[in-house]
């Protein structure tokens, strides 16, 4: 069956078994591959990505249901060359990603948290992410980019690279 | 479309079904997709609550409890916006008790109108999940009443709720029914019988149960567990009222 819906604002038709996972239409057919194929079930939330500006699994979700949608993933938030989004920024500040496999989906979780308005109240991060699993145990520094992003600030991160971000509290470098 | 419902695999939200696909679960060779047939959406009419079977279970996070509780205990947001009612009524028991909304729904009294073989159906949540095969639920109806609901705690969002007890009082009384202590939702009618003395209560609901060992509690977990929830459930309907 055809099926259409636009991926990062390209428009995109796809031939797929409706009941296909939108994940692997994303992942095999459209080689986009933030998403990513982790626990299949719904359980860790490593495939999400945002629909029509709602973050969903696309693991759980039949492409058919995505039909006519607008979908996003980690591949359209910053443009091409051009600079990342502050909670990308806040990310490698605050080293959210260790392993890196369990970013996309919290990031784009984060992302919809934070279009939505979402503030920098740690419950609320709480359960808008809390049904992502980070298998490296990250979740400390993670809550503490959202929140980052979530009171605007920035970071210089030519300076992260060489390790502000490590400074012992109250030793200066 | 959906005929006499032989054969015919039900999509709401897919999240049951998608995985049980991949999984070789389940091989439909045909399904009935509902995301764009218009079921969805809660009307309320006086004290009557009527919720379409393709709500999504998120937009009940507005309805007192029981229901507002058991869905704040559904798996995760993003899940709760594509999951729907309809799905979470008919779920099947797998490793695990699914369905949270059925022991919910059968302590509000309410019904179920379904299409099949036969026809369209209306019939209390009970009658429903024990005839369920081959049914299309339509939408699930009750009439408003003061509502409390006690569960065990997940060790994550995503794992399924081991034990739930919802108490509603209707104006035949209180009604009590449990999710997880049986092979789908039961109602509690000794534990009801002694609703004024809440130990009590606790220990009759144990007569009423079907406890089973699966991957998120044993059975002699259950049993220890299911007249501490009976008793928080009447004590937390107590104090609402």
């Amino acid at each position: 069956m055809s099926i259409e819906f636009t991926v990062n604002g390209t428009a995109q038709v796809v031939e797929a078994e409706p009941l296909t996972p939108l994940l692997h239409v994303l992942r095999e057919d459209l080689s986009i591959t933030s998403p990513k194929a982790s626990c299949q079930h719904g359980g860790c939330g490593a495939c999400t990505v945002i629909v029509d500006g709602e973050a969903r699994r696309s693991c759980l979700m039949p492409v058919e249901a995505a039909r006519g949608t607008a979908i996003r993933t980690v591949e359209g938030l910053a443009p091409a060359g051009g600079e990342l989004t502050p909670l990308q920024q806040a990310w490698i500040h605050h080293y959210a990603a260790q392993c890196g496999f369990c970013a996309s989906g919290f990031l784009m979780a984060a992302t919809a948290y934070l279009e939505q308005g979402g503030t920098d109240d740690r419950d609320a991060i709480v359960e808008a992410l809390g049904g992502h699993a980070c298998r490296c145990t990250g979740y400390v520094k993670i809550i503490a980019a959202v929140q980052a992003a979530a009171r605007g600030e920035t970071f210089d991160l030519e300076e992260t690279a060489v390790g502000a971000n490590t400074t012992i509290k109250g030793v200066e470098r | 479309m959906f005929g006499d419902g032989d054969g015919t695999l039900v999509v709401g939200g897919g999240t049951i079904v998608v995985p049980n696909i991949q999984l070789g679960f389940e091989r439909p060779a045909t399904a009935l997709m509902l995301h764009r047939a218009g079921l969805g959406g809660i009307a309320r009419d006086g004290g009557r609550v009527t919720i379409g079977a393709g709500t999504p279970l998120a937009e009940l996070a507005g309805l007192p409890d029981p229901v507002a509780s058991c869905v704040a205990h559904i798996a995760d947001g993003e899940v709760r916006r594509q999951a729907t009612v309809g799905g979470n009524l008919c779920a099947a028991n797998f490793e695990a008790p699914r369905g949270d909304l059925q022991g919910v729904m059968i302590a509000l009294g309410a019904h179920v109108r379904s299409a099949g073989k036969g026809g369209e159906r209306t019939e209390p949540v009970e009658d429903f999940l024990a005839q369920r095969a081959g049914r299309l639920v339509l939408d699930v109806a009750y009439d408003e009443a003061p509502g409390a609901y006690a569960y065990l705690d997940r060790q994550h969002t995503h794992e399924y709720t081991a034990l739930a007890v919802s108490a509603v009082r209707g104006a035949d009384g209180i009604r009590l029914a449990a999710t997880g202590a049986g092979p789908h939702g039961l109602r509690l009618p000794s534990a009801e019988a002694k609703a004024d003395d809440p130990e009590a209560a606790g220990r009759a609901a144990l007569a009423d149960v079907q406890l089973a060992d699966d991957a998120v509690a044993s059975a002699w977990y259950r049993e220890q567990t299911l007249p501490i929830l009976v008793r928080r459930a009447l004590e937390q309907l107590r104090e609402a009222a």
